[in-house]
């Protein structure tokens, strides 16, 4: 087992997460009133988290960068969130969400996590609906179902194309709730800046007011840190532009172990890219495949006249379209799961086949949906023999009203009318499965510090399945970590309040400082973002969607030296001890050239190919992903000792006691 | 195209502020607002001179903290989009840009283009909110039935994002539309009618209390609001108000 104790509780698998719950320790809710725990990141999970937590009792402070938690980037997510509720009578349960997640997940994540998400699934919508988060209801006012990929069942929970926003919103008002009642003190706009540790437990933070300048010290007898992924690595991700690694990265240079930074999640459906002035990418929902059909031309001479704007894709014949997923994949179609899909897209574009003047989109139809819905709605009102025009308007109503908010979106940012002509898509850097190692309970390997979310590890293997992230936020969130924190601070009932004055947090403080003024002492020669997009660069070309050793090297190599110049010579105008963007983006920058390293890291020494991690040297001849269960059936947890290239290993073996490893196939 | 700018510059929420001329060449049509003043400020920091701050995050129009008065109107000319989703093909070359804070006494400026909206933080924490506990001892989702029209006009208006473009619109500066949104939610929903009558009450002397200022109907709000969100709602908590007060 190594230092690496997954604390997996024993008995059989659905018993687990409810034996845990009756073994652990409880603080009583007297004591509860001495206890103060830190939250950083106020999403999904972290929201959640300071609200219950807040709820039972303890004191809380959260931190968020943002100027209120209800603008956390869980806000962004649009398609929705599973459950086994099985109110579809389609065969759903427990154990099919938590199969399909594990298998979604290729085989690297913990048999007992995924299964007591499963379980506590059921709760989550629940939990929402009592707070008012208005899902979308069928016309008996029963709640609605629609499909994801990866999975044979309709378990999927949305509001409209805004689903994590309204979720978001529910954990916000469960904050203001608290808030009210003075039990979460809220700090917005101030980021953390290190964690501090004393006598080796996770007992504070430092923290830097955003607005003033300020450095703040504060204290907790615990630290939860819910801070998201870490998809900006790549500069052009889905994240929004603040997102970043920060938190997650202090603690992991303070000893939290850093896992499988590699397995990273490329979304097929974004938006592609149309310059060199591009900040960010947006997403087109996953929901999206439920009725648009992916496809290229056939023929390569379509592909370049539809590339020169020669051909519309609507004049091309049905016979000269190639739908390449239903193609490969005819059992799940549009469906496959995200990592299939975006490789499936990537194959045919650098054939040649791609779509966009720099021939890295494909197309994604409504076409024979927008028909579809026209007929059955021609039908349900009555109207004989509908013309074609009748049936287009009226299936584009019915579009409308599915995906209207994603339609205008993709109109306002391309200048096209996706109810007319197909959208074009390309894949685009999404979500991180890999984040700081945490157990059963959600603790790291630094005692007393939590990690909850996409900020943690624990759930999605190498590829996470659509509308699974709210479902772990929340999970984590709401029902396990106020749990399980219980257990640890049961030892703290005596303790009292944790000083500030002492050395560590002197230390910590002073350290904050120094980097800071070093970053504002660089010679001057390039802004932050030059830097960003140059590691940006590097990260797509050489540890994108393929990743080969050769290329890895040089990563590590490049993103070394890259490092090196924007400590020497990076551009911060303005001072430390005021508001400033571009300090805040320096220190953001400054952990991605290190976690950069890492992944590459990472991605070279997993000799396989498994889910988002695809190794151009280990693949089928169909080109399909070909894993290594013998030498690669672990967690690869990286402690910190210096350079990032000089990282140590440390493996957790995955046990599966309940379900077969099998070669994934969607065919 | 080659722009005029002429952007809000202030250091901090106790330094007057001014109008400084900025002309910026190479914008493209595809690039959205937020690009074009990043690559102001590229240009900004090459020549050693401090960025122009202003706030975004998601860049795809849900978090609502973009904001910017453009040319007068809250996120600029086009209709039912965030600042982060205007383009630059809604502008010509040689456009004069006039770029300024959201104005309102109940959100101060904090420096160049941002503002503290906190006020609309303090709003939802007097009432936004159903007081159920959120450890997840709660009844079947499917137990009670919502109509679908009314869980859908429940969702219209919970999809404000609270940017606060509604009290940058107004020449009152009023914040009756962001608070109706949230009352309107939960009136229209039966989770929400068990503490309908203390919800409105808090919520609308919160809103007072903060310094905005009162409706006069004149609909700004609505037109300016990059979520669509409805007049009806202000008209639905006013019902609600007056029903809680009869209700004492």
């Amino acid at each position: 087992m190594g230092i690496l104790d997954s604390k997996i509780p024993s008995g059989p698998l659905a018993d687990k997460w409810t034996k845990h719950k009756n073994d652990i320790n409880l603080v009583n809710p007297a004591n509860k009133r001495n206890i103060d725990i830190i939250v950083v990141g106020t999403g999904l999970a972290g929201g959640a988290a300071a609200a219950t937590l807040a709820e039972l009792g303890y004191n809380v402070k959260t931190f968020c960068y943002q100027d209120s938690p209800r603008r956390a980037h869980s806000i962004a997510a649009q398609g929705g969130i599973n459950a086994a509720k099985n109110y579809q009578g389609d065969g759903d349960s427990n154990y099919r969400l938590f199969y399909d997640t594990i298998k979604g997940g290729d085989y690297r994540s913990r048999e007992a996590n995924v299964y007591r998400l499963a379980e506590v699934s059921g709760n989550i919508i629940d939990q929402c609906v009592a707070q008012g988060v208005p899902f979308a209801r069928e016309y008996g006012g029963m709640l609605d179902n629609r499909s994801f990929g990866g999975v044979l069942v309709s378990r999927t929970f949305y509001a409209k194309g805004q689903t994590g926003q309204q979720l978001l919103l529910g954990a916000y008002s469960a904050m203001n709730r608290q808030i009210n009642r003075g039990k979460i003190q809220a700090y917005n706009r101030h980021e953390m800046m290190d964690l501090v540790l004393v006598d080796g437990k996770a007992r504070g933070i430092i923290a830097r007011d955003l607005v003033s300048g300020e450095i703040q010290r504060h204290s907790a007898h615990a630290v939860v840190l819910a801070t998201g992924g870490y998809g900006n690595v790549f500069f052009l991700s889905t994240n929004a532009m603040g997102s970043n690694v920060m938190a997650a990265w202090r603690a992991h240079r303070k000893g939290a172990f850093f896992a499988n930074p590699c397995f990273t999640q490329i979304h097929p459906t974004c938006i592609p890219v149309s310059g060199d002035h591009q900040s960010k990418l947006t997403l087109m929902s996953e929901s999206l495949r439920n009725d648009g059909r992916i496809w290229v031309p056939a023929k390569k001479e379509d592909a370049i006249a539809i590339r020169e704007g020669k051909l519309k894709p609507t004049e091309l014949a049905e016979e000269d379209r190639d739908y390449y997923l239903e193609r490969r994949y005819p059992a799940f179609g549009n469906l496959v799961p995200r990592d299939v899909a975006s490789r499936a897209a990537k194959e045919r574009c650098d054939a040649g086949f791609g779509v966009n003047k720099t021939g890295e989109a494909v197309f994604l139809d409504f076409a024979s949906a927008i028909e579809r819905y026209g007929k059955e709605k021609a039908l349900t009102s009555g109207i004989k023999n509908p013309d074609k025009a009748t049936i287009t308007k009226l299936g584009e109503e019915v579009v409308e009203a599915k995906y209207g908010n994603l339609f205008q979106m993709y109109e306002k940012i391309v200048d096209q009318n996706p109810y007319k002509t197909p959208m074009m898509i390309y894949p685009a850097v999404h979500y991180t499965m890999g984040g700081l190692w945490v157990d059963y309970n959600l603790q790291t390997t630094i005692p007393g510090c939590y990690s909850a979310g996409e900020a943690n590890f624990s759930d999605h293997g190498a590829n996470r399945l659509g509308a699974s992230a709210l479902m772990q936020g929340l999970a984590d969130g709401y029902f396990v970590l106020p749990y399980t924190i219980g257990d640890y601070l049961s030892d703290d009932i005596r303790t009292g309040a944790i000083p500030t004055d002492s050395k560590e947090f002197e230390e910590a403080e002073q350290q904050v400082r120094e980097r800071m003024e070093k970053l504002t002492n660089g010679s001057g020669i390039h802004s932050v973002d030059y830097y960003h997009k140059k590691l940006g660069k590097i990260m797509w070309n050489k540890c994108g969607m393929a990743r080969n050793e050769k290329e890895l090297k040089e990563a590590i190599e490049e993103i070394s030296a890259l490092r090196k110049d924007f400590w020497e010579n990076v551009k911060v105008p303005g001072s430390i001890d005021s508001k400033n963007q571009e300090l805040e983006k320096a220190g953001r920058v400054a952990d991605f050239l290190e976690l950069g390293e890492l992944f590459a890291k990472d991605a070279l020494h997993r000799n396989e190919s498994c889910g988002g991690h695809f190794r151009e040297e280990y693949q089928t001849e169909e080109g399909e992903a070909l894993r290594d269960d013998e030498n690669f059936k672990y967690v690869a947890a990286w402690e910190y000792k210096g350079e990032p290239k000089d990282a140590e290993l440390h493996k957790e073996d995955l046990v599966y006691e309940n379900i077969e490893l099998k070669t994934r196939s969607y065919k | 195209m080659k722009l005029y700018l002429k952007i809000w510059r202030q250091k901090d929420a106790s330094t007057p502020g001014k109008i400084v001329d900025y002309t910026l060449d190479g914008v493209e049509g595809d690039m959205s607002f937020l690009e074009m003043l990043d690559i102001l400020n590229e240009d900004l920091i090459s020549k050693g001179e401090e960025p122009v701050e202003f706030d975004h995050d998601c860049r795809e129009g849900i978090c609502g903290t973009c904001s910017l008065q453009i040319n007068g109107e809250p996120h600029g000319p086009d209709r039912l989009v965030t600042t982060c989703q205007l383009h630059m093909r809604k502008f010509n070359d040689g456009d004069t840009i006039v770029i300024e804070p959201f104005r309102a006494k109940a959100f101060p400026v904090i420096k160049d283009l941002i503002v503290d909206r906190s006020a609309f933080d303090r709003i939802q924490q007097a009432g936004g909110y159903i007081s159920v506990n959120t450890s997840g001892n709660t009844i079947d989702a499917n137990t009670i039935p919502i109509n679908k029209y009314d869980a859908d006009e429940a969702m219209d208006a919970a999809t404000c994002i609270g940017c606060g473009a509604c009290v940058a619109a107004c020449k009152n500066a009023s914040a009756m539309l962001f608070t109706s949104a949230k009352v309107s939610q939960f009136a229209l929903l039966p989770q929400g009618q068990v503490e309908a009558t203390e919800r409105v009450q808090n919520m609308v002397r919160q809103m007072d209390l903060e310094g905005f200022g009162n409706c006069t109907n004149t609909g700004a709000c609505e037109v300016e609001c990059p979520k669509g969100i409805s007049l009806t709602n202000i008209a639905r908590m006013n019902r609600e108000y007056l029903s809680a007060t009869l209700k004492g």
